[in-house]
């Protein structure tokens, strides 16, 4: 029984999501329960893979049983289940803050919701190649609907472009798919890796433009430089809770980067290549990310360039290759993924005691609860800006000191550089909110009690991830460890002898002389 | 066949992503669905190209490789789902936002009509 229980972060949200689109009126508490009781039941099973895969044991699971090559295997180790474990708390804040009347504002909100956890736990577990594409395609449909809730001029012109750029990127993954599946004969990671292994001449020219295609498009999701530009508009038309949960969406984009590379492309010409590019490119994010964040003249596009500068400074963190920096960088991510969601939450409140001016940084009435406000806006600026003594620093730390020799001498500017811009970007919306803004009425609109749930959820995880960094940085070694070492995984599914590449049943070896 | 094949892939792919580069929604759209009909025709390909191979072991000598049909087919079924909903979307902006232009207004001069 409890070998099927690794399916279930794809199953509850699913099925629940099937029971939240039945029509119901607006609001209903009880599917407003359901809601933030399936997040809840997430978040178990989620706890309960991660204190599995925290031990070590790969878990694979062959879907309707069918045996790994030919079948499709959903695979548990340490990383994914960091990853679940990470959407589920992320997805809980979301709910209860969306609980407060977000959910109104269109339809079917809860169940749209829950199919987007469907696509993101999905993608964290599938071993296949093929299955991650249909993943991404299911996160990317609701991602559709929620960007474009409760409607809007601005939402649907970023929805557009978001669209089309997605569906484009599509096409692309599918080229991509089509390549590597035409070279090595196999749409399994596993298998794929081992395939590699014995390959030769031109194959591998088409391997290498295949993971190249596929780096591309992953990039296109984890908005690296040349191709982010279409996430500031985005992030800052979508709804408050729904921009939180995007929080994560750029680091999917990071996690299949990380998969690919540690699992397929190993010891491949591609790797170096994809190195050298994503090394480049998140550099250069993190820098022009650090002049968005100064030039923002809105609190929500301010806070997507901050997602951009982590996604760079976590893809730069990437490519310096190392055990430590991976490490490093997988204690950086919940932190930076959690901290900007909780931006997200509390801009909208601040947008909504401010009446005409919302987020814009502009001098407008005085706010409501400014104590309150200003506390949250303060833990999470400091905390987002990486200022000791929460997790944000020691990520960066940890980084800066995985970086060594040349690296050193581009990584450590450029990420002290881009905390100082968030810094001072910061204070200034900060001074503007709640220190010029100190005339006029107070506008209507107290903080309800389910949004300051939500904000506080997440905002609790940054003491804690201090708290427990002791723990929490042992995971990521061994996480890290674990990474480095593919062939565990290739012998673990398909035993011992399997590591030599042998022709399976259909295998092009013959087709092809 | 084999270059007959490649270049009807090349030419649905060019004048796809020609069309996904015009400034109004229906042109990127028809591009969209050019350039989702490229991919498909590809993945079809990358069994390999042969005649008269039936993907069901021994109905002929050398069986086709049936994975790629496989795939094709959900390729289509996403593929045809997102060109339904971008449709509808394309027709959401051009009521909420008032023009047909993808960035929701009338360019520079010389932009294209």
């Amino acid at each position: 029984m409890s070998q099927h229980l690794m399916i279930l972060p794809i199953l509850v949200p699913l099925i629940g999501a099937l029971v939240l689109l039945l029509p119901t009126r607006a609001g209903d508490p009880a599917q407003r329960r359901l809601s933030v009781g399936l997040c809840v039941a997430q978040l178990l099973v989620g706890g309960w893979l991660f204190a599995q895969a925290a031990g070590g044991e790969l878990i694979f699971y062959a879907l309707g049983n069918w045996q790994a090559p030919f079948g499709i295997v959903l695979m548990l180790d340490r990383l994914s289940a960091l990853m679940l474990l990470l959407t589920a708390v992320l997805a809980l804040g979301c709910v209860m803050f969306a609980c407060a009347g977000d959910d109104t504002r269109g339809s079917h909100f809860h169940g749209l919701f829950q199919l987007q956890l469907v696509g993101l736990n999905g993608a964290f577990l599938t071993g296949d190649l093929f299955n991650l594409f249909v993943f991404f395609e299911i996160l990317l449909l609701a991602s559709y609907a929620l960007l474009m809730h409760g409607g809007g001029k601005e939402r649907v012109g970023a929805g557009l472009h978001y669209v089309i750029l997605n569906l484009a990127g599509s096409a692309l993954f599918l080229v991509a798919l089509g390549v590597l599946y035409g070279a090595t004969g196999t749409l399994n990671m596993a298998d794929m890796a081992r395939r590699l292994g014995a390959m030769t001449g031109d194959q591998t020219a088409l391997v290498t433009a295949g993971a190249l295609l596929l780096v591309v498009v992953f990039s296109l999701k984890a908005a690296l430089l040349p191709l982010y530009f279409w996430l500031p508009r985005t992030y800052s038309a979508a709804p408050a809770p729904v921009a939180a949960l995007f929080a994560i969406m750029t680091k999917v984009g990071l996690y299949a980067i990380l998969r690919v590379q540690s699992l397929i492309f190993v010891d491949t010409p591609a790797a170096e290549a994809i190195t050298t590019w994503l090394w480049w490119s998140g550099l250069a994010t993190i820098a022009l990310a650090g002049i968005g964040v100064l030039a923002a003249r809105d609190l929500r596009p301010l806070i997507a360039y901050l997602v951009l500068v982590s996604v760079g400074t976590l893809l730069a963190g990437k490519s310096l290759g190392s055990t430590e920096a991976v490490t490093a960088l997988l204690y950086y991510l919940p932190h930076t993924t959690l901290v900007c969601g909780a931006l997200y939450l509390i801009a909208e409140l601040i947008g909504q005691q401010r009446g005409k001016a919302g987020t814009r940084l502009v001098r407008a009435r005085r706010l409501h609860q400014r104590q309150l406000l200003g506390g949250l806006f303060l833990v999470s600026a400091v905390a987002v800006a990486g200022l000791p003594p929460l997790a944000g620093a020691l990520g960066k730390l940890l980084m800066m000191q995985a970086a060594e020799g040349v690296a050193r001498l581009w990584f450590w500017p450029l990420l002290l550089l881009a905390g100082l811009c968030a810094l001072i970007a910061l204070s200034r919306a900060g001074s503007v909110f709640f220190w010029a803004s100190y005339k006029g009425e107070v506008a209507a609109g107290r903080v309800s009690r389910a949004q300051l749930a939500g904000v506080l959820w997440l905002l609790a995880t940054a003491p804690l991830l201090v708290g427990f960094s002791g723990p929490l940085s042992s995971y990521t070694l061994a996480t890290a460890e674990q990474l480095a070492d593919p062939a565990t995984k290739i012998t673990r599914l398909f035993g011992e002898e399997a590591m030599p590449a042998t022709s399976l049943a259909l295998g092009r070896e013959e087709e092809t002389p | 066949m084999e270059a007959l094949f490649s270049l009807v892939i090349g030419v649905l792919t060019a004048s796809g992503i020609y069309l996904l580069l015009r400034g109004r929604t229906f042109p990127v759209i028809v591009g969209l669905a050019l350039l989702s009909y490229a991919v498909n025709l590809f993945l079809f390909s990358t069994g390999g190209l042969n005649t008269h191979a039936a993907a069901v072991i021994g109905d002929s000598i050398t069986p086709a490789d049936p994975l790629p049909q496989a795939l094709v087919l959900t390729a289509i079924v996403i593929g045809f789902a997102m060109t339904a909903f971008v449709v509808i979307l394309a027709i959401r902006a051009r009521s909420e936002l008032g023009s047909d232009h993808v960035d929701g207004q009338q360019g520079e001069a010389g932009d294209s009509r």
